[in-house]
């Protein structure tokens, strides 16, 4: 295992990160304040409480999730993308440096930054509402289970991109549909049996299902098969990267 | 002695069906500079990227300081620096940084005092915490060595290093290069400037179709190249070589000019014999010149029989089939 190599990706990821540390910060601190002033307050002030939660908290956990989800893609599918479209990555290639010590700098550091947004959206939050967190260890848990499997998956984006519009496709058109379907900003309860049923298979409603119950104690679907979808996804993810570096699949020729 | 480097019968044949390596057997001897000069699409980078492990061999093995590059990939790797013909940095990282960076790829802790000296030693101290975007291009070259020097690598490959840059900076790399050969290093240059070969090279290679056409000592190239012609262009055409002079000079122009070859490091090139045999045959001379065979004209004419000798084992294997057919 090659420590040092894990410490200089992860290090020139967190230096990338600091280099846009106004836009990483101010970006999501407005998002959330701009959500809240119009979903919380103006919006919501006419929804009645969701299972005994104002509406205004409920759909805290739906937006740390959309902006850790989106971040996470972004950040890691970027972060191993630039390398390959600017050709610095053959010094990764050429290093005595296996899948594990990359997947470890480039995920680590991409799920360190949404980590970082999370919470700061977070705080943010509880400048606008009242939250008490029922289960604050799985709350963690769920968060940084998200985080490490969307920054995989973006990496795995990011590993395939041939060019910047492919690095964008994605994320755009399949995941953001699935976040905002999942019960970010409402309760599956809340739709008709027809859709609740078609909901159950959008993953990210396990997500944010498992990450609500965290903050409320109370969940769309119960919170081991929460538990084991955030696993199932890992896993997948995982098993896809360990093939790509095996097979050198876009990596090497 | 030893080889650092040990490549056995190496191919590559690419999904395409391209062959670029076509099985090169190559030992490459601790501390010596060799220089591998091929054409555009020789096989010269594949051949480097195939032994830093960029580019997966189809056949054959490579050992680095005794390590299967295969089998035993991060001990070989580890001993192992490269310099890629492409300037291919991050643009917004420092040059310390990025330098720095890639001393942590290779497993080494941080070491300033070594990062000092090895920008120092490239002239980039100065520029250590500019960004690469604001380097010329002759200093992102530098910031490509001195990435691959971080590490410390007893073996360094260098894909034409000087491609594109002006002769004061090509000079300032051989410097470089004569450096790190004195400290030990190992040193695989590929390049399409034989003055460059011939400037810093212990040993030339050349390549061509994946093919390794020649290894030789530089020295022993130099002896090849020791040879000059002596033409005499004379007053008449002559029909045949006089008597005194046969087996020695060749006619050539249609009897107006005399051909000697003489080798200009030998005690005797036979030049004043020549010319008094010549003087009592009763052949007068309008004019004389010599001509020396270049590294080049090796070169060039190695390709033409390497190309020749694939023209004819074609054009056998066609014959060996229509005789089937």
């Amino acid at each position: 295992m090659n420590w040092p190599a894990v410490s200089a990706i992860y290090q020139q990821e967190m230096s990338r990160f600091r280099r846009t540390i106004l836009q990483s910060f101010v970006s999501p601190v407005l998002s959330t304040s701009l959500y809240f002033v119009v979903f919380g307050t103006a919006i919501g002030s006419r929804i009645p409480t969701i299972e005994g939660v104002s509406y205004g908290a409920f759909i805290v956990p739906g937006l740390i999730m959309l902006s850790v989800m989106t971040q996470s893609l972004s950040n890691a599918s970027f972060a191993i993308y630039f390398p390959k479209f600017v050709g610095s990555v053959y010094e990764v290639l050429s290093a005595p440096v296996g899948v594990v010590e990359i997947v470890l700098g480039y995920v680590g550091a991409a799920a360190t930054k949404s980590l970082f947004i999370g919470a700061v959206i977070l705080a943010t939050a509880t400048l606008f509402v009242d939250l008490t967190i029922a289960h604050p260890a799985a709350m963690v848990a769920f968060l940084v289970l998200t985080c490490v499997a969307f920054a995989l998956m973006g990496f795995i984006i990011g590993l395939w991109a041939g060019n910047f519009e492919q690095l964008q496709l994605i994320p755009l058109l399949i995941v953001t549909p699935l976040i905002f379907l999942g019960g970010a900003f409402y309760s599956i309860s809340m739709l008709p049996p027809f859709w609740q049923w078609v909901s159950l298979f959008n993953p990210v409603v396990w997500l944010i299902s498992g990450f609500r119950w965290s903050f409320f104690g109370t969940a769309d679907v119960p919170v081991a098969a929460s538990l084991v979808a955030i696993a199932l996804f890992l896993a997948v993810c995982l098993g896809f990267v360990w093939w790509i570096f095996r097979t050198g699949w876009r990596l090497r020729a | 002695m030893t080889a650092i480097v040990d490549i056995r019968d190496l191919q590559k044949t690419y999904a395409s069906g391209h062959v670029a390596l076509a099985g090169v057997t190559l030992a490459i001897t601790e501390g010596e500079i060799l220089a591998l000069l091929g054409p555009n699409g020789a096989g010269k980078t594949t051949l480097i990227s195939a032994v830093c492990g960029l580019v997966r061999p189809t056949g054959g093995r490579v050992t680095v300081g005794g390590h299967d590059i295969v089998t035993d990939w991060r001990a070989a790797r580890a001993l192992v620096g490269l310099v890629p013909q492409e300037i291919a940095l991050e643009p917004f990282e420092s040059v310390a940084k990025t330098v720095a960076m890639s001393r942590g790829l290779f497993g080494k802790r941080r070491d300033d005092a070594l990062l000092e000296r090895v920008l120092n030693s490239l002239s980039l101290w100065d520029k250590r915490d500019a960004q690469i975007k604001e380097l010329s291009g002759g200093m992102k070259r530098r910031v490509l060595i001195a990435k691959a020097l971080a590490h410390e690598p007893r073996v360094l490959f260098l894909d034409e290093p000087t491609a594109g840059v002006d002769v004061e900076l090509r000079r300032g790399m051989w410097d470089v290069v004569a450096d790190l050969k004195s400290r030990g290093t190992t040193i695989i240059l590929t390049t399409h400037y034989i003055e460059e070969a011939e400037a810093i090279a212990d040993r030339v290679g050349v390549i061509d179709k994946g093919r390794l056409l020649l290894i030789e000592e530089k020295s022993a190239l130099m002896a090849r190249m020791g040879r000059k012609e002596l033409r005499i262009a004379l007053r008449a055409p002559l029909t045949a070589v006089p008597g005194r002079l046969a087996g020695r000079v060749t006619l050539a122009d249609g009897g107006t000019t005399l051909v000697y070859g003489y080798d200009t490091r030998a005690d005797r090139t036979g030049i004043t014999t020549l010319l008094a045999d010549l003087s009592a045959e009763g052949i007068v001379l309008r004019d004389l010149s010599t001509r020396q065979s270049s590294l080049e004209e090796i070169f060039l004419g190695l390709l033409a029989a390497g190309q020749a000798s694939t023209a004819s084992t074609a054009t056998t294997a066609t014959a060996a089939t229509g005789g089937t057919a």
